[in-house]
């Protein structure tokens, strides 16, 4: 009888648990389509207001080449290209290349950001010294920096798109390495005195402590950098001359948006979707890793 | 509970990307295996080549695509790597820093290369004429090269700019002084919106797009009849456009001279299968990028076609006077500090070799039968 009773409590409460998932599912869901509403809802009322009152702000005219509907630009998605694929596809195809330098990217400038960070961690001379040089490179426009890199690594036979992922990396290492820094310096200085007292080592200290107190800066970096390595990723392709990727696509309907505004919008859609894709696996990376992180800034 | 409120919309929006990305995957697996195929013959080992194209893929560029297709660099033993341009990449330099043997571009910007110090040579002029035009709107009134003073004149700057100043200073218009000069960007949107009185069109990719696009005001296509297009060539300013060129100390030995001849034969011949099969040819250059616009590219074909044939030299072959009226363009703009000399600046001697290669073969070089085909316009280029 007492387990029977038990049971019965256990699925009572089970299955009160799941209604309660299923609501909160359903009311996150309903969130999300409300959003969703409210912006095409802010998009089409803008474009109806502007082509009503003859809208000109400056040079920006409102008509069906300046704002498409979206429901064309998306409807465009599911249309064939010349070659017979659905734009969809080849936008896919296009955005998985350019997901692979941006990921081959963001991993080599993120590692670098990391080590960087771990030095200048260890000695406020290099820290004096070299940070200036890091906020400097910063400053130089990734287009300036892209052609260069280009050149350099392809005439030392390397693929056109290893280079894009160096540029991808140019823009990733900085957040990392700046963020890490500072999650590095933040250590509990009572766990570090303590450690010191043991005399642990400098490396049991960074491991044991420096490291797990970063991990929130580093993941809060990471997430600027996910989206930053897309943004290297796609500008890096025009210079490399590459075809394959979001880049090209969008040099090719910038060209043609006067005729066919529809398919540069869309493009820069599945670019954005990319970069959403990026962060959210930079946050899904950040709750299986940092267990016990205090915030969470999603 | 927290943990939840992250993790499901994240996991849901990853797994629809894996699943897309599997359905896109699908059909994509054929590129990237490269050359290397089945070519394995007896004879010796192709040679491995590269050239530089001026933009990225498009019709401009069809006998480079055809002469891969149709497996004539194949036939003169030749492994050819087509590298498609971009808005940063100078083909000059990539030839000059040893990514490429083979590059393409205007002969202006050879000739201001050249100048700077760099050594390079042209070998062949693919494009006996120039398709670079200034448009305006009809109903402005502006039917005259003259009546652009005072109005506000688009042109791609950076070294596309010459060939509109010759005309400009032709009719008695100083460039800098007589007309506003604005920085035209890859487009047409400023034509189309009016915010410029004329814009500078390439025969065979801008005018095209004005054409494709809908007048919102009628919901109609614009057409030719709203138009007013004035071509270099006609103005007498139609400096020479894309060519071959070389680096000069690469083309020096005797073994490069044979692959050289050997890749204008391979191209000659592929530039003539697409003025004998403009469909076919339009065909390859989809296959090679795949968002570009089937009708636009008809369009492209047709009118790049035109700018190579009918070639009264043969093609490849310079034409004396073009040159004459492109260095003379180079020396009173101010392209070059030096008049360039002829015999540096390009050799005919490899394309016509490659030519008689050609005739031998009974196949047509001149293309003097060739006509223009009437190419529908068709909306956005589809």
């Amino acid at each position: 009888m007492p387990v029977m009773a038990s049971a019965a409590v256990a699925t009572e409460r089970w299955s009160i648990l799941s209604a309660d998932r299923v609501r909160r599912g359903a009311s996150q869901g309903a969130m999300l389509l409300g959003v969703l509403a409210g912006l095409w809802a802010l998009w089409e009322g803008f474009k109806w207001f502007g082509e009503a009152v003859d809208l000109k702000i400056g040079v920006f005219v409102v008509d069906d080449r300046t704002l498409p509907h979206l429901h064309s630009i998306v409807a465009r998605l599911f249309e064939p290209t010349a070659v017979g694929d659905r734009l969809l596809t080849v936008l896919l195809e296009a955005a998985l290349f350019t997901a692979k330098e941006a990921a081959v990217g963001f991993a080599m400038g993120a590692a670098i950001g990391f080590l960087i960070a771990i030095v200048l961690v260890h000695s406020g001379l290099l820290q004096r010294g070299l940070l200036p040089y890091i906020v400097a490179s910063q400053t130089i426009p990734i287009l300036a920096v892209a052609p260069m890199v280009v050149v350099w690594l392809g005439g030392r036979g390397l693929p056109g798109w290893f280079s894009v992922a160096v540029i991808a990396a140019y823009l990733t290492f900085f957040p990392v390495a700046i963020n890490t820094l500072r999650g590095l310096q933040s250590a509990d200085p009572r766990a570090l005195e303590l450690m010191q007292s043991y005399a642990a080592s400098r490396w049991a200290i960074l491991w044991k402590l420096r490291v797990p107190a970063s991990l929130p800066y580093l993941f809060a970096a990471f997430k600027i950098s996910a989206t930053a390595s897309i943004v290297g990723a796609i500008i890096g392709e025009l210079p490399a001359g590459i075809q394959d990727g979001l880049g090209g696509a969008i040099l090719n309907f910038n060209q043609y948006y006067a005729s066919s505004p529809d398919d540069l919008w869309a493009t820069n859609l599945i670019a954005a979707l990319l970069g959403l894709s990026f962060f959210l696996l930079i946050v899904l990376a950040e709750r299986l890793i940092v267990r016990r992180a205090p915030e969470h800034v999603a | 509970m927290k943990r939840s409120r992250f993790l499901w919309p994240a996991g849901l929006t990853v797994a629809l990307l894996l699943a897309l990305a599997a359905c896109g995957g699908d059909d994509g697996g054929s590129d990237g295996s490269g050359g290397g195929g089945g070519d394995t013959t007896a004879s010796a080992d192709p040679d491995k080549v590269t050239v530089q194209l001026k933009w990225v893929t498009q019709a401009q560029f069809a006998g480079y695509y055809a002469a891969q297709e149709q497996g004539y660099f194949e036939d003169e033993n030749l492994d050819v790597t087509i590298k498609p341009g971009g808005p940063d990449i100078v083909p000059e330099q990539v030839v000059l820093g040893g990514q490429a043997e083979f590059g393409l571009n205007w002969l202006d910007n050879t000739l201001a290369t050249r100048d700077q110090g760099g050594e390079i040579i042209n070998i062949a002029q693919v494009y006996t004429r120039s398709g670079m035009t200034e448009v305006t709107w009809k109903d402005t009134g502006i039917d005259d090269v003259k009546k652009l003073a005072g109005k506000k004149v688009g042109v791609w700057l950076g070294g596309n700019e010459h060939k509109l100043f010759a005309a400009l200073t032709k009719n008695g218009l100083d460039p800098q002084k007589d007309v506003k000069i604005v920085a035209q960007p890859f487009d047409m949107n400023l034509f189309l919106n009016r915010e410029v009185d004329s814009a500078a069109a390439m025969t065979y990719n801008e005018l095209a797009q004005v054409l494709e696009a809908k007048n919102p005001d009628t919901g109609e296509l614009y057409t030719l009849d709203e138009l007013n297009v004035f071509k270099m060539s006609d103005l007498g300013t139609g400096a020479l456009e894309d060519g071959v060129f070389v680096r000069s100390d690469w083309i020096q030995d005797e073994g490069n001279q044979d692959i050289a001849k050997r890749f204008l034969k391979a191209t000659f011949k592929g530039w003539i299968y697409c003025r004998d099969n403009p469909s076919d040819c339009v065909d390859y250059v989809l296959a090679e990028g795949s968002v570009l616009k089937k009708g636009h590219q008809a369009w492209q074909m047709n009118e790049v076609n035109a700018l190579i044939w009918p070639a009264p030299l043969g093609i490849g072959v310079m034409d004396p006077e073009s040159w004459e009226v492109t260095k003379q363009i180079a020396v009173d703009f101010g392209i070059v500090k030096n008049e360039p000399s002829d015999d540096e600046t390009f050799r005919t001697d490899l394309a016509e070799a490659a030519m008689q290669e050609l005739m031998d073969e009974d196949v047509d070089v001149h293309g003097e039968d060739w006509q223009p085909e009437e190419v529908e316009v068709t909306e956005g280029g589809e």
